[in-house]
């Protein structure tokens, strides 16, 4: 490949005739010096392999310029909208272009839409190496160069903290009860999140070595002296039972504590008023639950989450319902009387409740019918000839 | 215009050997030369001339560097650099290079060993000293971060991870169109983890790139342009090998820059 490379540039060479003096070159004899003249090629030989070329790059000079137009344009905006154009936030932005071009489109990733370059276009690695070709970064032959320079930054800080381990022994004040870095509520980022970090795509083994590297880390009793570096690769979790809105908790004129809350399942709607210090009476559209669901298994529904908190006859249940079938009614009750449950009781129960699947509404809807089929599912007889 | 001259001559007074990106960047300052006016053309033919100078001097002379200050024979003895592996993992193309065995166990010629250190630094330091590209190459993970240490104290490069299949000689696809490639690639061990011999001393003697490679008594001295038998499993051993290549970098650009230096205070007067 070298030798070819080789052949073709002295081909051009050829066409250059004086510069070629100082270098050697072995086919004086055989090839006569042509002059410079226009090479005319088939137009075919032009147009580019577009499917071998990789993902669309983008020069510097390129976004520098969309940026430019963002700044000028966000003015403009600003100006049209009749608001202060150094006070105009992303939110604002998105507001005014909204109000702008109204648009019915169901998917929200295809309306209109003005924000900064750097989160439109995605982010590249620029030119690896200065002007005589030497590269910037000394893993830059290895091919994964940020990868492998964060492997070996996280060994240099282990050898760190294994010197330091060494220094206190000699002076006899290893402990090995220091403090330790709390790791709990916390999780390693994902592979995308750390692809997304170096710019660069790295293996699922290299992903595993990184976190194996990162738990040599923490095994080591000074591991303290890296927690802020440690904890730039942990991701807090949010607290799932934090999401949920606690229906406000009302007083009526006798001064009774009430919470109403909604609940839906499937096409069936329903709402809840929940009556403290009442004697476990059930109300449901006018008519006791016990005429109103003759079956058993909807009774039971209703029933749940109070025998789950524990405050079965401390309730009254006074719910009004409708849509759908008993099944559905039954859910869309439970769901609500659960929600309505939430303001009567301390947060580590909050929590109980999610687990048990109390507060979580049931998604599954009517599939439809598809043609070509008896209904959602069930094909037509199937001939085989 | 210079640093062209530059990139074009880093191996071409050592060896002449030509390859495709220094070829492109020759044509390319000649054109620069063509269509420059007259009065640029006259003053920087001076300027060639003081940097051929620079250029070619030092290789007039066998040690232009001092390498040889920089170590003796007892002190690769007291690193254990003698030590070989056993006679059973002996390669026979390491025959010429072993003083003999002693209880099964391999010693290697110091004196040959010093020798062809000497020449191995010594071409070191002359690609340095031309702002060639110094590759550093090992696969023992026991040394690894010791040789990326290194290269980095020195500003040039190192590959001690696993090696990808094109990196020397599908380059242009590995990284980006327009990429150098190192000039001169040194292994601190010939073997990888599977006591196989690397594949990148066959893909720089596929693409033209001079090797300086340490190997031991299991290792194939063949495809290395510069060998040097000693042992590659001792952490003294490695130690020192890092130093001795670091100080012969260090001292190589430092005297380049003294020589630029040198060059424009001429210059200006």
């Amino acid at each position: 490949m070298a030798a070819s490379g080789c052949r073709g540039v002295r081909s051009i060479l050829w066409k250059y005739g004086s510069c070629a003096k100082n270098l050697y070159v072995s086919r004086s004899k055989m090839v006569p010096q042509l002059p410079l003249r226009q090479i005319s090629v088939a137009s075919s030989l032009w147009k580019k392999n577009l499917a071998a070329a990789g993902p669309q790059k983008f020069t510097q000079e390129f976004i520098d310029k969309q940026l430019e137009e963002f700044e000028v344009g966000k003015r403009h905006l600003a100006n049209m909208m009749g608001e202060d154009p150094e006070t105009f936030t992303q939110e604002d932005i998105d507001r005014s272009i909204a109000y702008l071009f109204p648009s019915g489109l169901f998917e929200k990733r295809a309306r209109p839409v003005m924000k900064h370059p750097e989160e439109i276009f995605p982010k590249q690695t620029a030119i690896q190496w200065d002007a005589e070709g030497r590269p910037f970064h000394f893993l830059f032959y290895t091919g994964k160069q940020s990868y492998y320079s964060l492997l070996h930054d996280v060994y240099e800080k282990i050898l760190a903290i294994e010197r330091h381990q060494d220094k206190m022994r000699n002076k006899g004040l290893f402990a090995s009860d220091t403090k330790q870095i709390l790791l709990t509520g916390s999780r390693w980022l994902l592979k995308e999140e750390i692809e997304e970090n170096l710019v660069e795509n790295i293996s699922d083994q290299d992903y595993l070595r990184l976190i194996q590297l990162m738990e040599k880390l923490l095994s080591m009793p000074y591991c303290s002296l890296e927690e802020e570096f440690i904890l730039k690769f942990r991701k807090q979790l949010e607290v799932q039972s934090s999401k949920y809105q606690i229906p406000a908790l009302q007083y009526d004129p006798q001064g009774v504590a009430f919470s109403v809350a909604d609940g839906r399942r499937k096409t069936a709607k329903a709402s809840i008023t929940l009556r403290d210090s009442g004697s476990g009476n059930i109300t449901i559209n006018g008519r006791n639950y016990l005429h109103y669901f003759p079956v058993l298994q909807n009774r039971e529904q209703l029933m749940f989450p109070l025998l789950f908190v524990g405050m079965m006859g401390r309730f009254d249940i006074e719910g009004s319902v409708e849509g759908s079938g008993h099944s559905a009614q039954a859910g869309a009750l439970r769901l609500a009387i659960s929600r309505a449950l939430l303001s009567f009781v301390s947060e580590g129960e909050v929590e109980k409740m999610r687990q048990a699947g109390l507060l979580t509404a049931d998604p599954r809807i009517r599939e439809r019918k598809k043609p070509g089929q008896e209904g959602a599912r069930k094909k037509f007889t199937w001939k085989k000839r | 215009m210079c640093s062209g001259n530059m990139a074009a001559g880093v191996l071409s007074g050592v060896r002449q050997v030509l390859r495709g990106p220094r070829l492109l960047s020759a044509v390319f300052s000649c054109h620069g030369q063509t269509f420059s006016s007259a009065a640029a053309a006259v003053k920087s033919a001076p300027d060639t001339a003081v940097t051929e100078k620079i250029l070619n001097f030092p290789l007039t002379q066998p040690d232009y560097f001092h390498l040889s200050e920089l170590f003796t024979m007892k002190d690769l003895f007291e690193a254990r650099v003698h030590l070989g592996h056993k006679k059973g993992c002996r390669h026979r193309l390491m025959e010429p290079y072993l003083f003999g065995s002693r209880l099964d166990t391999d010693i290697i010629d110091l004196e040959q060993t010093a020798e062809l250190l000497q020449q191995a630094l010594n071409f070191t330091a002359h690609v340095a000293y031309r702002g060639g590209i110094i590759l550093f190459v090992s696969r023992r993970r026991q040394f690894g971060h010791l040789i990326e240490t290194t290269s980095r104290e020195c500003g040039e490069y190192a590959h001690t991870r696993y090696w990808k299949g094109g990196l020397l000689t599908n380059a242009p696809i590995q990284y980006s169109p327009g990429v150098r490639l190192p000039d001169l690639i040194i292994f601190f061990s010939t073997l990888n983890n599977v006591f196989q011999q690397h594949v990148g001393i066959r893909d720089a003697a596929k693409m033209n790139i001079p090797t300086v490679g340490i190997v031991d008594s299991n290792c194939n001295p063949s495809l290395i342009a510069y060998p040097v038998p000693g042992n590659d499993d001792t952490p003294v051993a490695m130690e020192m090998y890092c130093r001795l290549f670091k100080m012969t970098i260090n001292r190589a650009k430092d005297k380049r820059r003294q020589m630029e230096l040198l060059k424009g205070i001429s210059a200006s007067v």
